[in-house]
């Protein structure tokens, strides 16, 4: 048979060209212009190349550009153990035989396919201080004493993030979990059960290690989508109060709408580092995997 | 025995207390949804003493939802038609003829599943080419961030189909896009089904997009346009929950009929059958 005629590369020619033009070349003309100073008025000034002012700017400059660096990274790290840990002992429970299991799993997962908007406008309304759904709900369990200032408070606001986020991606990891532990023979377990094994031995022994491709693809979105973080942020706090919960994106944006597109596309090139680094070790892992099948 | 069935009942309490947890700001908001301004401000959980239906509709008309949901419809749905079907084109091509330039494409393509857009260089881009503010240029931007999930994601899927199918077919005196759009197509429908699903949810969802590339309003789609509406009527509480509502029901919709679909496609990559 003729590959070349019944497998044509043409086919690729379409998707191939969108994806280069208006994906990646974007960002490599980001990483070009972030070494200029790109900026509103550039169309009459002309664009000057700066070296690395804007990178020196972002690293030393008053206005915690790093914070924001340091908070996507806080972020990444904090928001994935939040939701990979309940929501594997969530799915475990599920797997384990309980009546209404699809139902749970239905309603679980509901939260993670709504707007990030409308997730933080609802939160806004559910954690406010005096009328919010939150500390009037404390209230009626008589536990007052736990009502907080939410998204106000400089030592919850983070927390209050944290929250929102995990309440609409715990479900969405649950069920990558939950596939994982479907395909998991039940005679390991009953065996194991034989041997003594308590909850802990097969968790440790059995579940964990043959739940490693799941926890991978967890991980993997977990990660990307955590140093990618905008809509949850800009929408609940805005990066407030003051700059206490600002992250790359929202820090990238707030100069982008300033005009200042250079440091803006400097802070993008930071991320795109940071996301290109963890993306090729991924795919090296991946691309083994498949030659090893 | 008995420490059995004490144990299914404290699983049984736990699940449904979640349950309420991730139910209760919906129903807030369902409720409030059809009070007045004064008594939605009080967001409690309380029926409305006067239902007031005319909510939805005054915030159709103020919130400009009609254009809203029409801007998100044709966004949706045709960035993720023409992607998902040149995902496929290309995944099969990626997938059947493994070259070293071919495998080479696949992972460069891969590697966009971790890449930010940088919306401030693309809307330089869009300049140049008179895309600024367009619909064809968010719908084009849409696309392009979809290719490197969806050519994974189906390329995964063709592995499953037998070469035997390709043969008999071009046997038969098929040419390759009769093959593929006769044979191929059909047999990948569950994993094109996903894609499509899980991506029209996203293109729906998605904010930062439309936030960077359309400064008119005309373009908004509806997540943007509540976010306006929200940030103009503050205190207007009735409406917005309203508009929420109204925004969400498609997703939904779409999340309830296609449920079966949904996990299936997350964890092709995850799980080996």
């Amino acid at each position: 048979m003729n590959k070349k005629k019944i497998y044509p590369q043409w086919f690729l020619l379409l998707p191939l060209a969108l994806y280069i033009i208006f994906f990646l070349f974007p960002s490599i003309l980001g990483v070009l212009y972030s070494f200029t100073d790109w900026c509103a008025r550039s169309s009459k000034t002309g664009l000057h190349f700066v070296g690395l002012d804007n990178y020196i700017e972002i690293f030393t400059s008053n206005k915690n550009y790093a914070d924001g660096i340091y908070h996507t990274l806080m972020f990444t790290l904090i928001s994935n153990i939040v939701k990979l840990i309940p929501a594997l002992f969530l799915a475990i429970l599920l797997q384990e035989g309980i009546k209404g299991k699809g139902l749970y799993r239905t309603l679980f997962y509901l939260p993670s396919i709504l707007p990030f908007v409308i997730i933080g406008i609802v939160f806004k309304s559910v954690l406010n201080y005096n009328s919010g759904l939150l500390n009037s709900s404390l209230e009626f369990l008589q536990l007052g004493f736990l009502k907080q200032k939410w998204l106000s408070d400089l030592g919850m606001v983070w927390k209050s993030i944290f929250g929102v986020d995990a309440w609409r991606g715990i479900g969405y990891v649950m069920t990558i979990f939950l596939a994982g532990l479907n395909a998991i023979p039940k005679s390991y377990y009953e065996a194991a059960e034989i041997d003594g094994a308590n909850f802990w031995h097969k968790l440790r022994f059995i579940t964990l290690p043959m739940m490693s491709g799941s926890i991978m693809i967890n991980l993997v979105f977990g990660i990307t989508y955590g140093l990618k973080v905008f809509d949850v942020v800009y929408v609940l706090t805005n990066g407030g109060p003051g700059h206490a919960t600002e992250v790359l994106t929202t820090y990238a944006f707030q100069l982008y709408s300033n005009g200042q597109y250079g440091m803006s596309t400097a802070l993008n090139a930071i991320l795109l580092v940071i996301t290109a680094v963890i993306g090729v070790m991924v795919v090296k892992v991946m691309s083994k995997q498949e030659v090893q099948q | 025995m008995n420490k059995k069935i004490l144990q299914s009942i404290w699983k049984q309490i736990l699940c449904i207390l979640l349950c309420l947890i991730v139910v209760a700001p919906f129903y807030m908001v369902l409720i409030n949804s059809f009070k007045t301004k004064a008594e939605a401000s009080r967001m409690s959980l309380a029926l409305p003493t006067k239902w007031m239906f005319s909510n939805y509709t005054e915030v159709i008309e103020k919130g400009k939802l009609v254009q809203g949901f029409l801007n998100s419809m044709l966004y949706a749905s045709s960035a993720t038609f023409i992607g998902v079907i040149l995902c496929a084109m290309a995944a099969f091509v990626l997938c059947r003829r493994r070259s070293r330039f071919n495998n080479f494409i696949y992972y460069f393509v891969i590697c966009g599943l971790f890449f930010p857009v940088n919306y401030v260089t693309l809307v330089r881009v869009f300049q140049s080419m008179n895309l600024t503010n367009t619909r064809l240029g968010i719908v084009i931007t849409f696309t392009s961030a979809m290719i490197p999930f969806c050519v994974f994601t189906i390329r995964n899927f063709v592995i499953s189909v037998p070469v035997e199918m390709d043969e008999a077919a071009v046997i038969d005196g098929a040419g390759p896009l009769s093959l593929f759009f006769r044979i191929i197509v059909p047999l990948l429908k569950p994993t094109l089904v996903t894609c499509f699903i899980l991506q029209f949810m996203g293109v729906w969802s998605d904010f930062l997009t439309p936030l960077y590339l359309s400064s008119k309003s005309r373009l908004f789609p509806m997540t943007m346009a509540v976010y306006q509406f929200f940030g103009k009527n503050t205190s207007y509480w009735n409406y917005i929950f309203a508009d929420i509502i109204l925004t969400c029901l498609p997703v939904i919709l779409v999340y309830l009929i296609g449920q079966k679909y949904i996990v299936s496609g997350m964890t092709s990559g995850a799980v080996k059958e």
